[in-house]
């Protein structure tokens, strides 16, 4: 099986970290993978974005234009991604950011509220991670288990954000789980 | 087993080349490789090389120059713009036979183009970017784990022929993550150590001479027979590639380096709707396979050449090809990366389906 998840949203927003995360929770669980960034001068303040595909055979494609799992972090992501996730696939909404639906009825649509997650956790910059986990928690794509061992290898020196970050985590996790239930 | 881990394709191309033994590194900051000398600052000291950052990329090739007439192991890497300013440097080292490692890292072009991934420079790395006869090994890495094994091939090279060796990269290569593993570290001392030509002191011998000059034009043509020599040699030993689900093929994709990885998503996709395509992908760009890819499309209903640039490895497909079976080409340009889905709608149409 073959999952391909696109990140998107302002430079700043942790678009491209969340994907190495999920790379390396990938990579953990013995999966191949890889981890393609949009690059250029777009990533100041305007959008970026990066495509994660994970499969069990190795990975052929880099790039795609269908996606499993979109992940918009602002409305400019919403608009540029949501037509590309194929039915039956993901869409995750950073609620805090975007005020709009989803003109998709044929998909999977998950909203997060990914900045009053990280406030009521002290830290607005985990917003990122309330996110991660709420695709985690939709899509059961890597086990949270590997997701918080590639959470500590990438915050290695940052020890004392591990803690917070797996909290807005579980948080998303959850969220989603509840969301899909109904 | 060695360990799996997750690394930037400017990063795992860097690390090779430490493991590999290059213990000299000259560069000058250029887009989308610049994680390679960064890479390079952080680790030479660590392992009691150099790195240099230079004021150009003429000053960049130079310094290579010099630093391989010692006959140690010595690399720069650079993108597009950057490599065209070398290329006096590197006619140079090819007509003083010196090794070295020469990393581009492609990028829109031509001009000041773009950052963004391209195959343009596929003219100027194999058929001579700089004035003269001469050739330059080619390697094009296609995924990670292939660009860190050909960085280690392309320094065993660089020294067996005394040749400078490019590893043709793309804005992919050098920017997507992969997981890889690294060999082992290879001790310089144990490396060719080119005594025999090599300036590394003269006390107690002959002079050596490292020049690719002589005034005299009976001793020049002398010097360009010996390097078209060398060149047969290597074209007669070195030619690799690969074959993807070409048994039962009928249709056979022709691509190189990133848009070779591409492409086997198009055969995956293709065979699921009843097409049977198969993929021949030169990892030697120089010398290219002619010989085997004559063989392989003998019968075909097709060959579908697939590149981002105008058509240049299309001139050496059509050479390899013949009239053997019909070619087409698909392009993209300017840094634009086709998806496979684009790919595999442009077959279809040159199937009619």
């Amino acid at each position: 099986m073959t999952t391909r998840i696109i990140f998107a949203g302002f430079g700043g927003q942790g678009v491209m970290l969340m994907g190495q995360i999920l790379s390396l929770a990938g990579m953990l669980e013995g999966k191949h993978v890889t981890w393609m960034p949009s690059y250029g001068p777009e990533m100041r303040g305007g959008t970026a974005n990066c495509t994660v595909v994970m499969s069990d055979e190795e990975v052929a494609s880099p790039v795609t234009e269908k996606a499993e799992v979109v992940v918009a972090m602002n409305i400019p992501s919403l608009l540029k991604f949501q037509d590309d996730v194929i039915p039956n696939g993901f869409l995750f909404i950073n609620q805090s950011v975007i005020d709009r639906d989803s003109n998709r009825t044929d998909i999977n649509v998950i909203k997060v509220p990914c900045n009053e997650i990280a406030d009521e956790l002290g830290n607005l910059k985990v917003s990122n991670m309330a996110m991660l986990g709420a695709v985690v928690g939709g899509t059961d794509i890597v086990s949270t288990d590997n997701l918080f061992k590639a959470l500590e290898k990438k915050l290695g020196s940052k020890a004392s954000m591990i803690e917070i970050n797996k909290q807005a985590v579980m948080k998303g996790y959850e969220l989603a789980k509840a969301s899909l239930v109904k | 087993m060695a360990e799996r881990v997750l690394v930037k394709g400017t990063e795992a191309i860097g690390e090779a080349a430490v493991r590999a033994g290059c213990r000299l590194f000259f560069g000058y900051p250029i887009t989308p490789q610049n994680e390679l000398p960064e890479y390079m600052s952080k680790r030479m000291p660590e392992v009691g090389g150099s790195f240099l950052q230079t004021e150009s990329e003429v000053a960049t090739i130079n310094m290579v120059y010099g630093a391989a007439c010692t006959g140690r192991r010595v690399m720069t890497s650079t993108s597009s713009p950057g490599f065209s300013l070398m290329q006096e440097g590197v006619s140079y080292m090819a007509g003083a036979e010196l090794p070295a490692v020469l990393v581009n890292v492609v990028r829109g072009g031509p001009g000041l183009g773009d950052i963004q991934p391209a195959q343009g420079d596929y003219w100027q790395a194999t058929k001579g970017g700089g004035h003269g006869d001469y050739k330059l090994i080619v390697l094009a890495p296609s995924t990670l784990q292939e660009a860190v094994d050909l960085i280690g091939l392309a320094f065993d090279l660089a020294d067996e022929y005394r040749n400078p060796v490019i590893v043709l990269a793309d804005g992919v290569i050098g920017q997507i993550m992969e997981p890889v593993t690294f060999p082992e570290f290879r001790d310089p001392d144990t490396l060719p150590k080119h005594d025999s030509w090599a300036l590394q002191g003269a006390v107690g011998r002959e002079k050596h001479v490292v020049t690719s000059f002589d005034i005299d034009p009976v001793v020049l043509e002398k010097m360009n027979f010996e390097l078209v020599d060398k060149f047969e040699r290597i074209e007669s030993k070195e030619k690799r590639w690969e074959e993807y689900k070409l048994d039962d093929a009928d249709v056979v994709i022709t691509s190189f380096g990133t848009i070779g990885r591409i492409s086997k998503s198009v055969v995956e996709k293709a065979r699921e709707e009843g097409i049977k395509v198969g993929l021949f992908r030169p990892i030697t760009l120089w010398p290219f396979p002619y010989e085997r890819l004559e063989e392989i499309v003998k019968g075909k209903k097709l060959v579908l050449d697939v590149e981002m640039n105008m058509g240049q490895m299309l001139e050496d497909v059509k050479l390899a090809v013949k009239d053997n079976a019909p070619i087409a080409f698909y392009k993209r340009m300017g840094g634009m990366v086709p998806t496979p889905e684009e790919i595999l709608n442009a077959l279809k149409m040159e199937l009619g389906r």
